[in-house]
């Protein structure tokens, strides 16, 4: 196997599944492992909140989840900054690999925002600002998955949904203060305030770790193996050319 | 660069779609909403605001996948590539050309469609200049959302899928002026940041839409 | 099952609506991957037995 001189030898697609038929299986058990265990410890051993009661369980699920969601659309806009400078092909594929993971992420951060509301708000859905910008990256994931199912050429798709991911994301940043300015006078300090302000008891805080590593991990897992399905399918569609050429 | 311009312009009312129909989508947004919502005016006094942009917002929307598509079709847009005149240039021309035949024409029919809603008087002025401050924005931010789906055959309702949540900051700000305006409240802090997000978009978005149009056109 | 008191149905939902997701998406993917798989296995066959 040849030395590995830098991190963009993984930017070969042969390479990349090569390395990834070693690695992918670690990420996928650990993923498992952390999972069962974060959740199982968050919903059986531990107490109930004296504010929150049982709702607090909850934290297990949308913590995670909520940071998942984010951190997928960040690590699409390092994907496709890195196609931007460098045209590595797996690195637009890991982008457009990402963003399916991303909005599950998404949707689960907001439905237990949701229905963690509920018991405090008295309605199934309100416009606090986390949930309302959770939904607006839901959007923004949309349009980017809709664009590259849209465009026909492969560069020309890269290149396109590259740019309209750095693009949204500044966009979704200065949303995050509009929105946060938009409902500030409304539900002043009644917002759905998570562990990053308040202090979490440190018997909630561990298996809460653990839920993240393992929510994290399936990121990792999941993203992994779609790249490679879309670097397979990128092969399919070059063999089927060549045959049709033939 | 004028030149441009001129030519958009005069395809624009020649094609008769130009400033007809965002102010005829308008008013009919304004005489929807009323139907939809109830004739009671202390409550349309209460929306207008937001109702009023909203209305401008979806009327800018619907011209925007015509920016290029004209001269998508007829090679113009390759023409215009290899010109000396920069790509970046190009794409404000052509957001300045949406902007003269959309948002304008609309900020100038407000007052009219204001009456309609109830707008309380106090907030007409603040409407008008929100709407002065934001409309451009949302035509550079459009042709931005148009020159991505350039080539695609039906690609309007991927266009406002891209460009509508592109479009909240504006009008989170936007309404926002407008609404504390209306209920004589102070609004400099949203005035202020409509404006800096449009000057924002206005000097970086070109940039993008013409690298997307490099690619498109590849 | 610890006592979830009056937030019975909110829990569990949210547990079960997450569940749902998770495993919808590993679902999803793992089905995609092993479908493209096979499909390149198929056409790599061809490749190699028309030279």
């Amino acid at each position: 196997m040849a030395h590995r001189s830098s991190i963009w030898e993984y930017a070969n697609p042969r390479t990349f599944i090569d390395t990834t038929d070693r690695v992918l299986p670690f990420f996928a058990w650990g993923a498992g492992v952390c999972l069962v265990v974060g959740l199982i410890w968050g919903f059986f051993f531990t107490p109930d909140d004296f504010r929150q009661g049982s709702t607090v369980k909850i934290i297990y699920l949308h913590v995670p989840s909520a940071m998942m969601a984010i951190n997928a659309w960040v690590m699409m806009l390092v994907a496709s900054l890195v196609w931007v400078v460098r045209r590595h092909h797996v690195s637009a594929l890991a982008a457009r690999a990402a963003a399916p993971v991303g909005i599950a992420m998404t949707l689960i951060a907001l439905f237990t925002g949701a229905i963690w509301g509920q018991p405090m708000w008295g309605t199934w859905w309100a416009w606090d600002p986390r949930l309302t910008s959770f939904l607006i990256l839901f959007l923004f994931y949309l349009g980017y998955v809709a664009l590259w199912g849209a465009i026909e050429n492969d560069e020309t798709a890269a290149d396109l949904t590259s740019i309209l991911c750095l693009v949204g994301s500044v966009f979704a940043l200065l949303s995050r203060y509009a929105v946060n300015f938009w409902n500030q006078g409304l539900h002043q300090g009644a917002s759905l305030s998570l562990d990053k302000e308040e202090n979490v008891a440190d018997v909630f805080y561990f298996p809460l770790l653990v839920c993240i590593a393992g929510f994290v991990l399936l990121f990792i897992a999941l993203v992994l193996m779609r790249t490679r399905t879309e670097i397979r399918a990128r092969r399919i569609k070059a063999l089927l050319a060549r045959e049709r050429r033939a | 660069m004028t030149a441009l311009l001129m030519r958009d312009l005069q395809l624009a009312i020649r094609a008769g779609g130009g400033f007809g129909l965002a102010l005829a989508f308008f008013l009919i947004v304004v005489v929807l909403v009323p139907l939809g919502v109830g004739p009671d005016s202390t409550r349309l006094s209460s929306i207008a605001p937001g109702m009023l942009w909203l209305g401008a917002l979806l009327a800018c929307l619907l011209s925007l996948d015509r920016i290029f598509s004209l001269d998508w079709e007829d090679g113009s847009l390759d023409l215009l590539a290899t010109s000396p005149m920069p790509l970046e240039a190009v794409a404000m021309v052509k957001a300045l050309a949406h902007w003269i035949t959309t948002g304008l024409p609309l900020v100038l029919a407000t007052p009219l469609f204001a009456v309609m809603l109830n707008l309380p008087g106090t907030g007409l002025n603040a409407l008008l200049l929100s709407l002065a401050l934001g409309t451009p924005a949302l035509s550079v931010i459009g042709t931005f959302g148009a020159a991505l789906t350039v080539g695609l055959k039906r690609g309007g309702l991927l266009l406002s899928l891209l460009v509508l949540p592109l479009y909240v900051p504006t009008l989170i700000f936007g309404a926002e002026m407008a609404r504390r305006a209306a209920e004589t409240q102070g609004y400099q802090t949203p005035l202020l940041m409509l404006a800096g997000i449009t000057c924002g978009v206005i000097a970086l978005l070109p940039f993008a839409t013409a690298a997307v149009l490099r690619a498109n056109l590849r | 099952m610890p006592d979830l008191g009056k937030y019975a149905d909110a829990v569990l939902g949210a547990y079960a609506v997450s569940l749902l997701l998770l495993a919808g998406i590993v679902a999803l993917s793992l089905w995609r991957s092993r479908r493209v798989k096979a499909e390149l296995e198929v056409l790599e066959e061809r490749r190699k037995s028309n030279g």
